[in-house]
């Protein structure tokens, strides 16, 4: 069979970009959502924040799950 | 011994220097270092401890403000000169400090509420049809007490490596595309390429106080929920 394109490299970056897209919008939705209701009532601001960073930190843990994979299964 | 085992001597010992120094002789109108020091403190003690835990924070402070100077002092030489990687960045650090935290919440959980009451509260959380617990029980179990740690470890050591790899990437770029290749026309590219590594620096600083701080909350989160009584 000839080939018509090649590509070399390492299927665990393509791992890592598919890993990325879902927790990319969760922290765009999480962070957006955090600054909409600090927008709305800025004297929430300390506990809205915090909250934001356990949102963002649950959400990221996915992706890097995904960087990680991408060594460990080669 | 290895780089990461000096490394982690070195900012030991930095800490601890910092630290005495900060209240070798504290005065009532801090001047100096002090100021830092209880600026820190601060921090971790107002907008951690106290934030998550409530009247329960007397008690984890310690442990708290401990891990949180660790975990930043083993960040951040990431980016200091001549040492250039985060002591984090090996599996083993986080894996001791997430155990240290897997730890503390478990025995605050079954101090508080005895070990029979702490597994049911989270195997079997109250106002779920009962045959709902075949499939609520095995996930609580999974998520509470392997997930946790593991997330934990993964978070910060995923968090250093990325930023040690993109550094390299960024500098390594640059010192091929500025010296190594023989076309002019790449030079502009290792130019961006270094301004680039130059930005991912600051950006390092950011995540290494981001990640010290993620990690105490989530720390503080976990031992909010063991103790906390009823969900």
């Amino acid at each position: 069979m000839e080939l018509f394109a090649e590509v070399t490299g390492n299927l665990g970056a393509v791992g890592y970009g598919l890993a990325a897209i879902g927790p990319g919008i969760g922290v765009g939705i999480v962070v957006g959502k955090a600054l909409e209701s600090i927008a709305r009532q800025p004297e929430a601001t300390g506990i809205l924040r915090t909250n934001m960073f356990l949102g963002i930190a649950f959400t990221e843990a996915l992706a890097l799950i995904g960087l990680v994979a991408g060594f460990i299964f080669t | 011994m290895t780089r990461i085992n000096v490394i982690m001597l070195i900012m030991t010992a930095a800490l601890l220097i910092f630290f005495f120094m900060a209240f070798r002789r504290p005065q009532v109108v801090p001047r100096g270092i002090q100021n830092v020091g209880e600026v820190a403190l601060d921090f971790v003690r107002v907008q951690i401890a106290e934030e998550i835990l409530g009247h329960h924070a007397k008690r984890f402070t310690v442990l708290l403000t401990t891990m949180f100077f660790i975990v930043l002092a083993f960040n951040i030489t990431g980016i200091l000169p001549l040492m250039h990687i985060a002591a984090n960045s090996l599996i083993a650090v986080p894996l001791i400090l997430g155990f240290s935290a897997y730890i503390a919440f478990n025995y605050a959980g079954i101090k508080q509420h005895g070990l029979k009451h702490y597994l049911q509260m989270n195997l079997f959380p109250p106002g779920v049809p009962l045959p709902l617990y075949l499939l609520v029980t095995p996930i609580e179990a999974v998520s509470t007490f392997i997930f946790r740690p593991v997330t934990l470890t993964i978070r910060l050591v995923a968090n250093m490596l990325a930023g040690h790899m993109l550094l390299v990437l960024f500098y390594g770029g640059a010192n091929y595309l500025l010296f190594a290749s023989d076309s002019w026309l790449m030079k502009p590219l290792g130019v961006f390429s270094f301004v680039a590594g130059f930005a991912f620096t600051l950006f390092e600083i950011l995540v290494a106080f981001l990640q010290a701080y993620i990690f105490t909350l989530l720390t503080a989160v976990y031992i909010s929920g063991a103790v906390s009584e009823e969900h």
